[in-house]
């Protein structure tokens, strides 16, 4: 193991990073990679926000007006992927990277040459994906759950990049999980028992045996696929002897998991921001890592919630009916814990406690919905609709965006050693709130009354709630240029950030001077 | 840390994990299959059905049957009736009628479903056109039987029953090559 951490041997060069843009491409060291990992992450996000800009102008009025329904197909399809797989996903990586090895006292990542290939398969991958748009078929345009058969017999010719895409991505994932559990597993400062760790290390451990786990379903899944466009198998070809519904339940097997990959880094976080900004300890620590535990358990047999209309037995529908609203037990226990643990303590509120506490409110909204969806009757109706689009976005907006921000607030001062700006931090922080609900709130409103997803025309009744969405949108797509001016702002200057910047904050990511050195514990602490 | 074990052999594992979880992925289709056989639950009717039956003259069920063209089949598709009353464990037979109003030679393939999907099971075709692909000719026309029984152990609630197909083109995949009018 030594043999691999020692790859940049510190005896006998220099520790500062190199120099120039070369720096960056050959680059193993960990915070350098989880830079990268966070700049690429918010382009896909502005990259993917845009796509969503168009989504609203065309939906601000009934009837269409600004793009076709073909091209408005492949903007919902290209918003979800790019937001999942492009801005959610590596930005936790990015996370991952910068701070796991500081928590637990690692001289850097476990595998760094590893490290560097899973990050730079990414922009490949995304290259691919988004030049789709630009070849004469036009790019995927079957939503970002890419049904079979409209991904396979009804899909534009460039589905094959889009399924080589998805495999690149797929690779990066596995290769950045297998890094994190290995650098939890082995690198631990003596004294860090498993016990003793941040619940950040502990939830993004979970996470990345949840991606081992599903990433390689969906890989399998995709290569079905390809086999079914170019060699002639009909896995999910009903004329051939398959069964499209076989498609969707090898999707959502991966695709429930994965929804708690882009959620369970979040949880992490903000288990680690409430208690700074409470100054009190995090209330049932043990509960907390058993409830992420069983979380991850839960959501691999509860998969076919999202199929309850495909016509699944009565058995299997009370089945998935009820392992859905377990999973609100745990959940319901984390929640609990991140109240009991603001209870009572001296709070304040900086920004990252402010993204924070909304998070815990407006993730439980998606929650509950999420509750009213587990309903398989219920279900029936909501199937389709805006509601479902207004669940999931609660959840992910708030849940996994505003668990970002939390974290970005919460770690430029060691990122960068300066202070951000108090004052425009907390103005970013209720743009982006006032915005996301007058996006996402009316959108229950319109699925509950029936207005269908993924359609670019709908009825005039509609019409005020999806103004007051598309006026949401704009605002809290334009705050997120401001976050941009904040962070820049923030790296060019601001005062400077001492070792531990939160009075309140625990851990040994505090104890190394702001900003922290290229390299750090290159002697292991010593944990109590 | 004293107690763990060697990178490589960790790494190795976690590796193992990735590939016995791909080959999972594909693991799911026979599985998807053999679960709903046994449950008899995605309306999927089992091949040809060898046996006999006595008929219960004290029960009738009514079928129904529909045809579907899958999308841009320009075939004519339809059964000589909408629907028939059968008692279970007799044998009945309704002609389904096809034509290629086409100027090319096409074949194509019907897939069969039953529903309620619970009684997928009690449902045997001694005959179908469905067990083999049909080639029309040109403007050709022909007349396809299906021969079935309703099983006399079908759960007694189920008083209806409607036995739905739909064709799908396959000559992409399966050039039309000898003239057969299948059967
Ligand atoms: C108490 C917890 C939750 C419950 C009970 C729940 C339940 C559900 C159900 C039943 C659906 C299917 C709705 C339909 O298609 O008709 C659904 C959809 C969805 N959920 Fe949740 N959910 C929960 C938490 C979450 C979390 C934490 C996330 C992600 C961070 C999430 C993301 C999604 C997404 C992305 C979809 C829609 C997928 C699509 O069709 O495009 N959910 N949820
Ligand atoms: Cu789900």
């Amino acid at each position: 193991m030594s043999a691999v951490i020692d790859d940049h041997g510190h005896a006998d060069h220099a520790h500062g990073p190199a120099k120039g843009l070369m720096r960056w491409v050959l680059t193993t060291n960990h915070k350098d990679i989880g830079t990268l990992y966070l700049w690429f992450a918010f382009c896909m996000f502005l990259l993917g926000g845009s796509f969503a800009m168009v989504i609203r102008a065309e939906l601000f009025q009934p009837g269409l007006q600004i793009v076709e329904p073909a091209f408005f197909n492949q903007m919902t399809t290209m918003h979800g992927l790019v937001m999942v797989f492009g801005a959610v996903m590596p930005a936790f990586v990015g996370l991952a990277n910068w701070m796991i090895p500081l928590m637990i006292g690692a001289p850097d990542m476990a595998l760094p040459r590893m490290n560097n290939f899973s990050f730079w398969l990414l922009p490949a991958a995304f290259l691919l994906l988004v030049s789709t748009l630009f070849t004469a078929g036009g790019g995927p345009n079957f939503g970002w759950t890419f049904y079979a058969p409209l991904s396979t017999t009804y899909a534009p010719e460039s589905v094959t990049y889009f399924i080589f895409a998805i495999h690149l991505m797929g690779i990066s994932s596995i290769m950045g999980a297998i890094n994190v559990i290995a650098t939890i597993l082995n690198l631990r400062a003596p004294g860090m028992t498993l016990m003793k760790m941040p619940l950040f290390v502990w939830t993004w451990l979970i996470t990345a045996f949840l991606l081992i786990a599903v990433m390689p379903v969906l890989a399998g899944c995709v290569t079905m696929m390809l086999m079914d466009i170019h060699f002639g198998t009909s896995f999910f070809s009903a004329a051939g002897g398959g069964d499209p519904v076989l498609f969707q339940h090898v999707f959502w097997f991966f695709g429930h998991p994965e929804v708690y990959i882009m959620i369970l880094p979040a949880f992490g976080a903000v288990s680690q921001i409430i208690p700074t900004f409470s100054r009190k300890p995090l209330f049932g620590y043990t509960s907390m890592v058993y409830a992420t535990a069983s979380i991850a358990f839960l959501s691999f047999i509860v998969w076919a919630h999202h199929m309850f209309v495909v016509g699944i037995p009565l058995v299997g529908e009370l089945f998935f009916m009820y392992a859905t609203m377990l999973i609100a037990v745990p959940t319901g226990v984390k929640v609990f814990n991140w109240a009991s643990t603001m209870w009572q303590g001296s709070m304040t509120f900086e920004t990252p406690m402010l993204f924070a506490v909304a998070f815990v409110i407006l993730f439980s909204i998606g929650g509950f919905s999420g509750l009213m969806l587990a309903i398989a009757p219920a279900d029936f109706q909501y199937q389709d609709t805006y509601f479902v689009v207004a669940h999931f976005h609660y959840v992910l907006v708030p849940g996994a965006i505003f668990g970002i921000f939390a974290s970005a607030y919460y770690w430029l001062p060691k990122w960068t050693g300066h202070m951000y700006d108090e004052t425009l931090g907390k103005l970013h922080f209720w743009l982006s709130f006032v915005g996301m609900n007058l996006t996402f709130f009316p959108m229950h409103f319109v699925g509950l009354a029936g207005m269908p997803r993924r359609i670019p025309d709908y009825n005039l009744q509609f019409a005020d709630f999806n103004m007051v969405s598309s006026i949401g949108g704009f605002m809290f797509g334009a705050t997120q240029i401001f976050f941009l001016f904040i962070v820049i702002k923030t790296i060019r200057g601001g005062p400077p950030a001492p070792a531990k910047p939160w009075d309140g904050a625990e851990g040994l990511e505090w104890s190394v001077p702001s900003p922290a050195p290229y390299h750090t514990f290159t002697t292991p602490p010593e944990v109590k | 840390m004293a107690d763990s074990i060697s990178m490589k052999k960790l790494v190795t594992r976690l590796l193992g994990v990735v590939v016995a979880m791909f080959v999972f992925g594909f693991a799911l289709v026979p599985i998807y299959d053999v679960m709903c056989k046994a449950f008899g639950i995605n309306g999927k009717t089992a091949g040809q059905y060898e046996g006999e039956q006595t008929v219960d003259t004290s029960r009738q069920v009514r079928v129904q049957f529909l045809s579907t063209n899958n999308i841009d089949m320009p075939w004519d598709f339809y059964p000589k009736h909408d629907e028939l009353t059968a008692n279970p464990g007799a044998v009945n037979e309704m002609i389904f009628i096809a034509r290629n109003p086409t100027d090319k030679p096409m074949s194509a393939q019907a897939v069969p479903s039953i529903a309620p999907s619970t009684a997928a099971a009690y449902f045997h075709k001694t005959e179908c056109f469905c067990f083999t692909q049909q080639v029309l000719q040109p403007g050709q026309q022909i007349e396809m039987p299906v021969r079935f029984i309703v099983d006399r152990d079908m759960p007694k609630d189920v008083k209806h029953l409607t036995l739905s197909y739909t064709l799908f083109d396959i000559t992409a995949r399966h050039p039309p090559v000898a003239v057969n009018t299948g059967g």
